[in-house]
């Protein structure tokens, strides 16, 4: 998987999610979408491939989604059919807290 | 990351949605990303290292800043009002660079070297280059160059880079959160920071963005009602001409939700009667900088309701407050020194986040090396966490050795019942070092004489604050953007010719 820090874009290997990383942990990572591990933006999908069935959830556009310890956070820039997870453990959309609009 | 990849994801999402309107010139989000792609396709072709505009607000302006950063080079949106040897002398400084403008400009600029100069009906017609297909990824690339107003010496063009950008907006607008029916009317120009702020925040949010070219208080009336305006932006002094307007001749605005405000110090009279002309509005007072990708922080709704309804003096000064700090944005209050001070105490706003740019193109980075950036504004926190501007430290007058704030004494001037506006600055004194002198407005048919108003003063504040000398005037100077022209009001006062 390639190397993230803030403003990494990664696409997932078995649909059409992208996603851009807001935070990172220091160490490496597994980051997977669909059950499989995600691929930098520029890389090739293997044709065929679909998300595991455990793995199905789906991701949706300008949500947030975050790990349990909430080191990691990525911004869905594309929706797919896969669920975003670090390793096994789903990631799950953080609850943004409306600011009135100011321009 | 690149700002572009906003309203990419707004044409993915919403593609059909309307985007811009500005006339009977519309665009929709994929119409938006499908022109800022081919004319990105044109800036690269040109080999050109900016991509400025001179012209008022319209489609091309959203177009120009998305090509731009498709292109990966700055977008440099210049005042209209400058004249043309100063923005001769700025094209001079972004040479090579691509000049969207009107088309006596185009003519008059295109023989300047290293600008290309094209209309803004030539920059939005489809070219026949393939369009950029993938965004430079380079969060730290400019995204945004803006001169300032550069009252000292030449201008200074701060610098707004792709990560600063971005932060601000993921951590202030929710991707698609506006309603298919919602419109924000934006009657700021391009060339100031809330212009472009108004921009990336409704193609984030997909709020249909409606251009008002040339502010007058009817001509926004008659759009809002006609377009079904749910929100708008705007100075102080056009929610000022907004309410006389309302007052004078009353329109009802059924469809209006939200008004936020910012860029100057809103009079207290101004808002609160704003807040009675428009009951069922929502008013946020939003407090940012050019150098901090706009706005830092909030007084919300909420916070306008509270205070309005209040008799408590204290709850209800918070309507002169601008708020508290965004999420993610630290604020703090600092001495001359450097040093924090305690609530309530007067200093100088030093600001931190990721969207805090604090650079200026050619000087380097103005933040100190704890992130933090000395912003140049005056004012204090409260014990609550909310702020009060008193303005810009470079006006602050120094009488005996004594600190006076401008703002303090404009705000009690205000308070009186003949006052319809008023400036307050230091002029040059041989027992003081600096006097205090009030150039006023009176209302309509208000008279009032110089000594009641110093006793005025001198009941509420201490004694070195009663201004020494009192002017009359019809009407005070002001930039378009609602700014009062502090030096030009001194000069004028010592009697230099203004400029």
């Amino acid at each position: 998987m390639p190397r993230m820090k803030p403003g990494t874009r990664l696409r997932s290997a078995v649909c059409t999610t992208e996603v851009m990383v807001i935070q990172a942990p220091a160490d490496d990572v597994d980051v997977r979408c669909g059950g499989t591990s995600l691929l930098d933006l520029v890389a090739q999908p293997a044709p065929g491939a679909a998300p595991a069935a455990e793995a199905a959830g789906g991701t949706l556009i300008g949500k947030r989604y975050v790990s349990a310890a909430g080191d990691l956070e990525l911004l869905c820039t594309k929706p797919g059919a896969g669920t975003l997870a670090l390793g096994d453990v789903a990631l799950t959309i953080k609850g943004a807290k409306p600011l009135p609009s100011s321009d | 990351m690149n700002i572009a990849m906003l309203l990419e994801m707004a044409a993915d999402a919403f593609g059909d949605r309307e985007a811009v309107r500005c006339g009977s010139a519309t665009f929709d989000y994929q119409g938006l990303q499908r022109a800022a792609r081919g004319a990105a396709a044109t800036l690269v072709a040109s080999g050109c290292r900016h991509a400025a505009l001179l012209d008022e607000s319209s489609p091309a302006v959203p177009v120009a800043l998305f090509a731009a950063a498709a292109a990966g080079i700055p977008f440099v949106p210049l005042s209209y009002r400058l004249a043309d040897g100063e923005i001769g002398a700025l094209l001079g400084r972004i040479a090579p660079a691509h000049l969207v403008t009107d088309a006596a400009r185009a003519a008059q600029f295109s023989d300047h070297i290293g600008i290309a100069a094209v209309t803004r009906a030539a920059f939005l017609a489809p070219g026949a280059l393939e369009p950029v297909s993938s965004l430079p990824d380079d969060g730290d690339a400019i995204a945004i160059l803006l001169f300032t107003s550069g009252t000292t010496g030449a201008p200074k063009a701060a610098v707004l880079r792709h990560r600063h950008l971005v932060s601000y907006i993921l951590a202030a607008v929710e991707f698609g959160a506006a309603d298919a029916e919602e419109a924000t009317l934006v009657a700021v120009p391009p060339y100031h920071v809330a212009g472009m702020a108004a921009v990336l925040s409704s193609v984030y949010a997909a709020r249909r963005i409606v251009q008002l070219p040339h502010f007058d208080a009817y001509a926004w009336i008659a759009l809002a009602a006609a377009e079904r305006v749910t929100h708008a932006f705007v100075v102080p002094t056009m929610l000022a001409r907004i309410a006389d307007a309302l007052i004078e001749r009353p329109v009802a605005l059924p469809a209006l939700r939200a008004l936020s405000y910012g860029g100057g110090k809103m009079p207290l009279a101004v808002i609160e009667r704003a807040m009675q002309l428009l009951p069922y509005v929502a008013f946020t007072n939003a407090y940012g900088l050019t150098e901090t990708s706009s706005t830092i922080a909030l007084l919300d709704p909420g916070d306008h309701r509270a205070a309005f309804d209040s008799d408590d003096p204290g709850l209800r000064r918070r309507l002169s407050s601008v708020g508290r700090p965004l999420p993610g944005v630290d604020v703090e209050v600092r001495d001359a020194e450097g040093k924090p001070v305690a609530a309530g105490e007067r200093g100088e706003f030093h600001v931190r986040g990721e969207q805090v740019a604090g650079e200026y193109l050619g000087h380097g980075s103005r933040l100190g090396a704890d992130g933090f950036f000395p912003t140049r504004d005056a004012g204090f926190i409260d014990a609550d966490g909310y702020l009060f501007l008193d303005g810009r430290l470079d006006d602050v007058i120094v009488r005996g050795g004594e600190n006076l704030s401008p703002g303090e004494i404009e705000d009690v001037l205000r308070e009186h019942a003949a006052v319809a506006d008023c400036a307050v600055v230091g002029l040059p004194d041989e027992q003081w070092g600096e006097a205090v002198a009030a150039v006023i407005v009176l209302r309509p048919g208000a008279t009032v004489r110089a000594e009641e108003l110093r006793d005025f003063v001198r009941a509420r504040l201490r004694s070195s604050r009663a201004p020494e000398r009192i002017e009359f005037r019809v009407a005070l100077p002001y930039t378009d953007t609602g700014k009062l022209l502090r030096r030009q009001l001194k000069a004028e006062l010592l009697g230099d010719p203004p400029g």
